[in-house]
């Protein structure tokens, strides 16, 4: 299998060309059939190379394949290769294996959608380039792949949008992508100064010569890049607009493996992480750590359904970058594995109730689905158990480790990470209860006095897509949407709610959800603690990270405990949202949702109150900040130098001797410039 | 030859730069296309006679050979200007560069 | 030089003629030649005919030039540049390399030129003519190593589109443009010949390898002379170019010009004016790299800022894409400043790779124009996209490549020059030049937007709109554009390596 693995990427690229050329002749669902077969093919691939590296990896555990040179110029010379090692083989194979499941899933989700082979066409290009992404044995590919990535996601963002929302999502997440691309871009030249190679083997062996500074700044920019496409603060503002996108994108990229393309790099270049200054990995945990609990925070007070998954994603790539600068790089992929898994399954199963309840996605007008989705409610249950870290469920065993990992770096990141765990244990449970427990409240008006402030924190800090917009943008017949909301905002939701037939979803949804689940439940068996046998990814791993990975010193017993506050916790947080959503019905936890979260935990009047002056003068600096810089930046920059234009644009007169005089202006200044030269 | 042996080359490259210097000033202050394409004229002769005063001074043919190069040069060049000027007097009559301003900004 | 021309040797009475290579010269003769044949013929011809004779005649002898060319390039990757002329012409990589790039851009603004014609009712075999020789001077300009060819092929090369840009001739603005560019080119002349007189005063001759060879065995005392002749000469250049100060022609030219000859002017007549500017500078004066660099940096700057913060105020399209090109040569720029061969190949890729995106875009100006060649508001766009999918989508290729997205020609050619500036330790003008492609992604992002998005506008207005017309020729184009541009970013490989053999040799005066 050692010369097959160029087929890992190749076989989405063939399925996209056939696509391109053939997929309208094939329709639907031929068309996704064809998406899905290449992508299962690669993963039966991926597996083959998988094992030869098992068997026959040799001592540094690499395969490389390099096919041409690609780019060559002057000293600088880049291959079209790969290399396969544990890290990257990991990768490839949840990778192909959860992008083969959704492309299943999306053969019946995508029914009777008009550009249906389209949408496969984009997913096929998307996994191709996610495989570079992965496999690409030097930056430049692997910078490819990122672009390529990004590239597939704004195309299928707007892959139902009306005019003026496509305009700003879009124009949000290539902003905040671009920044992040010149923190890559930068890095890439960086590295190429300092050690005259792109390619990962020569990166990782010459880290450690790496003088500290130099080491530090590439990995500090591509920490910024890493930052932009993992949304975290601050450039996450782009991930929950892209849930507008169709549910199957949502879980594909912006859930289980796009985003995760900024830990993986981190990882990748853990040596270099190791030889830069310390309070690198420091900040790199701080701010993974922040955005975990920021986005968490989020989520509590969201009412469409996608939107608190999307703001759960940016909170637990949270935890992986927290991972990574407490130097948990196994950790960090163990939860991106686990995460996969389960965040998927929460993202097929949102979409598959989306599909049921006839594109609805406010939360507040589901409601006891779970005996009439009875597959989609337990796939979902088991997937707000994983991510609750309930075990014996997978993101126990992932979280726990981090945690433990936090706690060594520093109590307060364990604190914070802590917290986190339980405000998520919480949301997630108000969420499976709103959804599949309780009342049906389909097509019900939604309480507006309830749903404002809420509504208006999320826009602050957040979105500014409005939920209506997102809503209708993610339906498969726009038009209907628009009459269902309107219906409900007329305040005729009991017609409206005789239009609502719940129903489970085809098997070609049902079935990816099932082994999701499978996996949401059995992942944590990859990476089990306490005996070192069972370490089985971190063995696997070791010869990636030996370098960087930090070594854990605290002893079995707080290591119990850690583990243990964290299940109670969560279970308490379970207990709490039952209490309040289940028992204390609508009325009861909108007294209790909203003093101590929705406006609690962030900025608003309630924390100015609690912390008095200083706090509003804080939350005003904050809400400055985030209206001025993180929002601003963009019209800012754009003010500037259009004021700047508009300024310079005088001198463009017109008048033909106005430009000569430009001319013999100029010509003075370098005549001028040229000679005192000459002079001093 | 005389005078040059006297006087060296110094006079004539400053002439050379003066009239090259009123050449391009003529060219910002007229309005009149025809005397603007004048004042060009006005300025590759300058350089004429620089190149002239170099290879007098270096002694090398090849610097007075150019001269006419640039004469040819010259002849071309007001063989287009004639052509395009009248090509927007015919449309405008009494038209000065500056009433041309249609494209700014 | 001339001088030896006459040397007598033997009997007084026979003249001793130097011997000439003709073959090497061959590329530019074809072209001139073919352009006087195409001038006789089309004087047979009828004027105004049903099949374009006059296009695929101008195709056939450019394509003969390339392949003049072609032999020539191996001949020279194996045995050497050829010295031709007493070595007032140097037949080099760089010269064939930039060469062809000039041949392509006459090949493609010629495809764009005929449906123009038929379009504007103007006739006759003229601008192909006149397209073959301003080509013919970029070739002298590129292939020059005396500084007296090389003013001779930019006269050659500039008369010509003075007289394309004002083309057409009932259009007032096509008169404007011809009349702003002729006076301010001349203007410009002027100071460059200035230059050359100066720099032949301080070295004793205009001959490229000799001022070298000067250079390296004097040191000279008072050098103001030399100095000054740097700055005229970067003047006359930069004019060319369009880079800032230098600039401000280019902007209301191009507007004003006919599209498909601004293609050119974007394209060939930037490519020659970089070919004279890299032979003068970075190889003739490389000694005095170090007085020219910082001005060439200053400039490159300038050129970068000016051209993408003032092509984000525009309306225009034509105007924008005008900006766009000035911003185009401040990269080119970048890679100059870096006086390396590594700069030196990085500019040459840029260029060639522009030269299809560049010419591809202008040529969906002139179909989007429509008759009249004004219809160049952003508002003419909107709903490109759904009336014309194919051509909005060709424009969306040439502006994401002019973006530098990845997948397109644009990325490595940006790639390539900010890795010479910064292996020339240039760091902050690397970061400029980053800088100003995200500026300027905001504009070519505007135009997308303009294109994809503000369908319902373009339904209201579309019955008031004729569909648009896009020529056969004007087809082929396009395509042959869009498949350089994509084909060149996926795999980079053949130019670059052409534009190693091209520049074999570290740049002299390391």
């Amino acid at each position: 299998m050692r010369d097959l693995i160029w087929m890992i990427p190749a076989l989405p690229l063939a399925g996209f060309a056939l696509l391109l050329a053939f997929g309208k002749r094939l329709g639907e669902p031929l068309a996704g059939w064809l998406g899905t077969a290449t992508v299962a093919g690669s993963f039966v691939v991926t597996l083959g190379v998988f094992l030869t590296l098992r068997t026959d990896g040799g001592a540094d555990h690499r395969l490389t394949q390099s096919l041409f040179t690609w780019v060559p110029a002057g000293s600088f010379k880049a291959d079209l290769g790969f290399l396969v090692d544990p890290l990257s083989i990991s990768m490839c194979l949840f990778v192909t294996g959860i992008a083969a499941l959704i492309h299943l899933y999306s053969i019946g989700y995508m029914h009777g959608d008009p550009r249906y082979h389209v949408f496969f066409t984009y997913l096929n290009l998307f996994v191709f380039s996610m495989l570079m992404l992965v496999l690409g044995d030097n930056l430049l590919v692997t910078f490819l792949g990122w672009e390529g990535v990004g590239a597939c996601s704004y195309f299928l963002i707007s892959f139902w949008f009306s005019e003026e929302a496509n305009a700003s999502a879009g124009k949000k997440a290539f902003v905040t992508n671009r920044v992040g691309d010149w923190g890559f871009m930068c890095a890439t030249f960086f590295t190429f100064s300092a050690l005259g190679t792109l390619s990962y083997t020569g990166i990782i062996d010459g880290a450690s010569a790496l003088p500290r500074s130099t080491a530090t700044v590439i990995a500090l920019l591509l920490f910024v890049g890493a930052v932009g496409k993992s949304a975290q603060l601050p450039l996450y503002v782009w991930l929950p607009d892209a849930m507008a996108g169709p549910t199957p994108v949502s879980a594909l990229f912006h859930a289980a493996t796009m985003v995760t393309a900024g830990v993986y790099l981190m990882v990748r270049i853990n040596p270099v992480l190791a030889a830069s200054a310390h309070w690198l990995p420091t900040l790199i945990a701080t701010v993974g750590a922040v955005t975990a609990l920021f986005a968490a925070t989020i989520a509590l007070a969201q009412n469409d359904i996608k939107k608190v998954l999307a703001y759960s994603t940016v909170s637990q790539l949270g935890y992986m970058f927290l991972a990574v600068g407490s130097g948990a790089y196994v950790g960090a992929i163990f939860h991106m594995i686990t995460h996969a898994f389960f965040k998927a399954l929460l993202f097929l199963g949102a979409g598959s109730v989306i599909h049921g309840m006839g594109d609805e996605q406010d939360m507040r007008r589901m409601g006891a689905l779970r005996k009439l989705m009875p597959i989609t409610a337990a796939t979902f249950i088991v997937g707000w158990l994983a991510i609750a870290g309930v075990p014996p469920f997978s993101g126990f065993f992932s979280k726990d480790e981090i945690l433990v990992y936090a706690w060594q770096k520093s109590p307060v990141l364990w604190a914070i990470g802590f917290v986190t765990a339980i405000l998520t244990a919480f949301y997630m449970a108000r969420q499976v209860y709103l959804v599949f427990f309780g009342d049906a409240r389909w097509g019900e008006p939604v309480p507006e006095a309830a749903a404002s402030p809420a509504a208006n924190e999320a826009q602050q800090s957040a979105a500014e897509v409005d939920d209506t917009t997102a809503t209708d943008a993610n339906d498969e017949a726009p038009v209907a949407a628009h009459a269902a909301s309107d219906a409900g905002a007329d305040g005729h939701g009991h017609e409206a709610h005789a239009d609502v037939h719940p129903h489970e979803s085809p098997w070609t949804m049902t079935l990816p959800l099932v082994v999701l689940a499978v996996g949401a439940i059995v992942a944590g068996a990859l990476n089990m603690p306490f005996f070192d046998r069972l370490k089985v990814l971190e063995h696997w791993l070791a010869p990636v990270v030996e370098h960087g990975q930090a070594h854990l010193t605290v002893s079995s017993g707080l290591k119990v405990g850690l583990g243990v506050v964290t299940v109670v916790g969560a279970l308490v947080a379970f207990a709490l949202a039952r209490l309040v959503y289940l028992r204390g019905r609508q009325d009861v936890a909108e007294q209790i949702e909203q003093p101590v979260f929705a406006r609690g935990w962030y900025y608003d009047s309630s924390i100015a109150a609690f912390m008095g002056g200083p706090g509003r003068r804080l939350f005003d600096a904050v809400s400055w900040f985030d209206r001025t810089i993180i929002d601003g930046a963009v019209n800012g920059v754009a003010t500037l130098v259009r004021g700047g234009g508009d300024r310079v644009r005088v001198l463009q007169s017109g008048y033909v001797r106005n430009y000569a005089l430009g001319v013999a202006f100029g010509a003075i200044v370098l005549v001028g410039l040229l000679l005192s030269r000459a002079v001093f | 030859m005389m005078l040059a042996s006297t006087l060296g080359p110094t006079p004539y490259l400053v002439l050379g730069a003066v009239l090259f210097t009123v050449g391009a000033v003529g060219l910002l202050v007229r309005r009149n296309p025809l005397v603007m394409f004048m004042c060009i004229e006005l300025m590759l002769n300058a350089t004429n006679l620089t190149f002239v005063t170099f290879a007098r001074q270096l002694d090398d043919v090849g610097g007075q050979v150019i001269v006419f190069f640039v004469l040819v040069v010259a002849a071309a060049e007001v063989v287009i200007g004639l052509g395009i000027i009248v090509g927007i007097l015919r449309r405008r009559p009494g038209a000065t560069a500056d009433d041309l301003r249609l494209m700014k900004g | 030089m001339t001088s030896l021309l006459f040397a007598q040797l033997g009997t007084p009475h026979r003249i001793q003629t130097p011997s000439v290579a003709w073959s090497g010269l061959l590329p530019v003769l074809v072209l001139l030649g073919g352009a006087v044949v195409l001038m006789v013929v089309g004087a047979l011809l009828p004027r105004r005919s049903r099949h374009s004779w006059h296009l695929w005649l101008t195709l056939l002898i450019a394509a003969g030039s390339i392949g003049c060319a072609v032999p020539l390039w191996f001949r020279v990757r194996d045995h050497g540049p050829l010295s031709i002329l007493r070595d007032a012409v140097r037949v080099d990589g760089l010269a064939l390399f930039l060469g062809i790039v000039i041949v392509v851009g006459v090949m493609l603004a010629a495809l764009l030129t005929d449906g123009y014609l038929r379009r504007e009712e103007l006739e006759g075999p003229e601008p192909y003519v006149l397209l073959m020789l301003s080509a013919t001077g970029g070739l002298l300009m590129a292939s020059a190593n005396d500084l007296i060819v090389m003013f001779l092929g930019l006269e050659i090369l500039s008369l010509a589109v003075y007289v394309l840009a004002g083309l057409h001739v009932r259009r007032l603005r096509s008169g404007e443009a011809a009349m702003k560019y002729f006076v301010l080119g001349g203007f410009s002349s002027a100071f460059f010949l200035y230059g050359i007189a100066l720099a032949y005063g301080a070295t004793g001759s205009t001959n490229l390898t000799d001022i070298q060879r000067f250079l390296a065995t004097n040191t000279l005392t008072n050098n103001g002379l030399l100095l000054a002749s740097f700055a005229l000469l970067l003047v006359g250049f930069g004019f060319k170019v369009a880079a800032a100060p230098f600039h401000s022609w280019a902007p209301d030219v191009y507007e004003g010009s006919p599209s498909p000859v601004v293609s050119f002017m974007a394209s060939a007549v930037k490519a020659a004016a970089f070919a004279g500017l890299i032979r003068v500078f970075v190889y003739a004066f490389a000694l005095d790299r170090h007085d020219w660099q910082p001005i060439v940096y200053v400039v490159a700057v300038l050129t970068l800022l000016v051209g993408s913060v003032l092509a984000v105020v525009q309306t225009n399209v034509k105007r924008m894409l005008a900006y766009s090109s000035i911003n185009h040569a401040g990269f080119v720029l970048v890679g100059v400043q870096a006086a390396s061969d590594r700069g030196v190949r990085s500019a040459l890729f840029y260029l060639a790779t522009y030269t299809f995106m560049v010419a591809g875009s202008f040529g969906v100006v002139t179909i989007v124009g429509r008759r009249g060649d004004n219809r160049h508001q952003l508002d003419d766009y909107k709903g490109l996209a759904r009336t014309e999918p194919l051509l909005a989508f060709a424009f969306l290729v040439f502006l994401l490549a002019q973006a530098g997205v990845p997948f397109t020609s644009g990325l490595w050619a940006k790639f390539y020059v900010i890795g010479a500036a910064v292996e020339a330790r240039s760091f902050w003008l690397a970061l400029v030049a980053m800088l100003s492609t995200v500026i300027s992604a905001f504009l070519y992002l505007r135009i997308v937007l303009a294109m994809y998005g503000g369908a319902d506008e373009a339904d209201e207005a579309a019955p008031a709109v004729p569909r648009l017309r896009i020529p056969f020729a004007a087809r082929i184009a396009l395509v042959v554009s869009v498949v350089a541009t994509i084909g060149f970013g996926l795999v980079p490989g053949p130019l670059t390596h052409a534009s190693k053999t091209a520049v074999p040799k570290i740049a002299a005066g390391k």
